[in-house]
């Protein structure tokens, strides 16, 4: 066995954000190993896919570039990932965490009869094998985990790994044929609705968060705007989204989104163990709420006590006037 | 029309763990430690709105201890037709590779199972990993985070449904049979009827072992597990006290506070 393989995660042409964490994931792990870090890229028209991969460190690309893979179906790329993997055994393979990483990593475990630890936040080399870090129990306690014998197959969190830097690689992809047949895969895509536009609460570097302190659907008006001076993604807790307030989407918790921003501000959230669960992991952050006793402040690096209808619109005065937007 | 759920027994989402000696135990402030997986509520509901349009039944299934019957009599309690607890000592310390075969071989047992319906993840292991898996052994479609099941026609065999993903929502045909997993937004769980938890609490619930299930010794539990996820332990606590910003005027405060988080880089 031989090779540190990551699976590219792109869209539109460009690499998703999570795949340049996965490719600097990878360089470590592959340094790590003293084995070379290869790339594989599954798609249509995905030459400038690969070139990319080689500018962010990859020594080699190795994929299929077919109209049957231009839609992400587990059912088309995950046979195509195992049965390159079965034949050129490689050491790991790691993906994204992505739903589509998720999806992908499981297809190929499952096809394998490969170990799979899904959901890193950390990786390290011990003793020849990749070891990693995740969270269990909603993110209550941490595992160290791995994989005790043949392919390791392994899923990294976005935002919880630093992205690899851009080099100026070059080399010739390596392309091979997809191996299930348009006409023997189960599924048709009919149709896509875009969200495109709107930040992606799992990609953002900020998250401006209200809870039932904003008081009604307009209450979240001064959450907003607090996030678009930012250039943040708009959260939320359960309390508002189960009150139709806010779509689904927005919602952050252990049955919402689990985020890891830079910034993370609660306003009129009390912090329920729920909503910590999904968002205890980010760097800073900020508490805003009327009851000094609220326990968000046990987790906050930063509090203000007081009305949020007065705090969060000062509050994106001041950054309006500090950031000149 | 034959839908499987499959449902999991965790901690509650209130509960507080400790690691003792390298093993994982917890309590429950609120009395009740062990909960249907809350991912899992939606899957059973949308089984039980199958059953209810297509006729035919909603069997729930669930690997695990003999505890975890309080899980499916939760299903039946709710309107699942028939539960099934898989339980076997060959499982335990199954990772989700072994769950899967384990999962698979019970779904097949049911016979002429055309959807199987899974919750989005675990609050446990918090993987997600196991519809897919359960999918590729039984070599059935998956299809994964479904937020609407917007066609079903058991007679054709056919399905169409929307994912929710990062990017946006898809709509996805597909042929049956399919082993789905439901997000959140797909439907609103009903609570057990009075008449259902009694109808719960009589209903006797069959238990198929490795025996029943045809699997070899080396398919699932711990002896085949691939993962060594020996070393748990508790969170480092957050590095932080909070500093309060305090302050004569809200203007004051905010000045403050956007001058620590200058300075923290963060912005
Ligand atoms: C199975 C399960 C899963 C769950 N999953 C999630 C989840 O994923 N995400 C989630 O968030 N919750 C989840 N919950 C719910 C969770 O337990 C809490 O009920 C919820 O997080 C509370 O939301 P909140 O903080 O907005 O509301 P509250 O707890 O009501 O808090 C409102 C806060 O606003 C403050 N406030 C009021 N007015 C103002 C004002 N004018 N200015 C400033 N502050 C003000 C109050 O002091 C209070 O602290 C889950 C619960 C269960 C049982
Ligand atoms: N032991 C089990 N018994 C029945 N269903 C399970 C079991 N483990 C996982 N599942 C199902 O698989 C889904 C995903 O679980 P996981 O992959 O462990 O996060 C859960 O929401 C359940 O529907």
């Amino acid at each position: 066995m031989s090779g540190v393989w990551v699976w590219i995660d792109h869209a539109g042409g460009k690499l998703a954000a999570i795949s340049l964490e996965v490719l600097g994931v990878g360089r470590k792990v592959a340094d790590g190993l003293a084995q070379p870090l290869t790339a594989l890229v599954t798609g249509s028209d995905v030459q400038g896919v690969a070139d990319a991969a080689f500018n962010y460190g990859a020594d080699a690309v190795l994929g299929a570039d077919d109209p049957s893979l231009a839609d992400f179906r587990v059912e088309a790329h995950g046979p195509l990932v195992a049965k390159l993997a079965q034949e050129r055994e490689p050491v790991v393979l790691i993906a994204g965490a992505s739903t589509r990483g998720r999806d992908l990593s499981a297809w190929v475990a499952a096809e394998l009869d490969a170990g799979l630890v899904p959901d890193g936040i950390d990786v390290e080399i011990s003793d020849g094998k990749v070891v990693v870090t995740r969270p269990v129990y909603a993110g209550k306690l941490l595992a160290d985990v791995q994989v005790t014998d043949g392919l390791q197959v392994i899923s990294v969190r976005s935002r919880a790994l630093p992205p690899a830097a851009e080099t100026e690689g070059s080399g010739e992809a390596e392309w091979v044929d997809p191996v299930v047949a348009e006409d023997d895969l189960a599924t048709k895509i009919t149709g896509f609705e875009s969200s495109a536009g709107k930040v992606s609460l799992t990609d953002a570097r900020i998250i401006v968060s209200g809870g039932r302190g904003v008081g009604g659907p307009e209450g979240f008006e001064p959450i907003r705007e607090l996030a678009q001076v930012l250039g943040g993604a708009l959260g939320a807790s359960r309390a508002t989204v189960d009150a139709g307030w806010i779509p689904y989407e927005h919602q952050v918790g252990q049955t919402g989104k689990t985020v890891s921003p830079d910034l993370y501000i609660a306003s009129g959230i009390s912090g329920a163990i729920q909503h910590q669960a999904g968002m205890r992991t980010a760097k800073v952050i900020v508490a805003i709420n009327t009851d000094p006793d609220a326990p968000i402040f046990k987790l906050a690096s930063y509090g203000i006590v007081g009305d949020l209808f007065e705090v969060v619109p000062a509050l994106a005065e001041e950054f309006r006037r500090r950031l000149g937007g | 029309m034959k839908v499987v759920v499959c449902v999991k027994q965790t901690p509650s989402t209130t509960a507080v763990f400790r690691v003792q000696n390298g093993s994982v135990r917890w309590d429950d402030p609120g009395g009740k430690p062990n909960v249907v997986n809350p991912w899992d509520e939606y899957a059973i509901e949308e089984a039980i709105r199958l059953q209810e349009k297509h006729g035919g039944d909603a069997i729930a299934l669930t690997m695990g201890s003999e505890e975890s019957k309080e899980a499916l009599k939760t299903a039946l309690a709710m309107g699942c037709t028939e539960a099934v607890l898989v339980a076997d000592e060959a499982f335990e310390g199954s990772d989700t590779l072994g769950t899967a075969h384990v999962l698979a071989a019970a779904i097949r047992h049911q016979q002429d199972v055309q959807v199987a319906v899974f919750g989005k993840q675990a609050i446990d292991g918090d993987t997600g990993q196991t519809t897919i898996q359960v999918a590729v052994k039984l070599g059935w479609t998956p299809l994964t985070f479904v937020s609407e099941i917007k066609e079903l026609d058991p007679d054709a065999g056919t399905i169409t449904v929307e994912r929710l993903l990062e990017g946006g929502k898809e709509t996805v045909s597909s042929r049956l049979p399919v082993v789905i997993s439901v997000v959140k937004e797909i439907n609103e769980p009903r609570y057990p009827s009075f008449m259902g938890i009694r109808k719960a609490n009589r209903a006797e619930i069959p238990t198929l072992t490795a025996a029943d299930l045809d699997l070899d010794a080396g398919s699932a539990g711990k002896a085949a597990s691939k993962v060594d996820w020996a070393n748990v332990y508790e969170l480092p606590p957050r590095d932080t006290s909070v500093e309060i910003i305090e302050g004569d005027t809200v203007e004051e405060k905010v000045k403050k506070l956007a001058e620590r988080l200058l300075a923290e880089k963060v912005i």
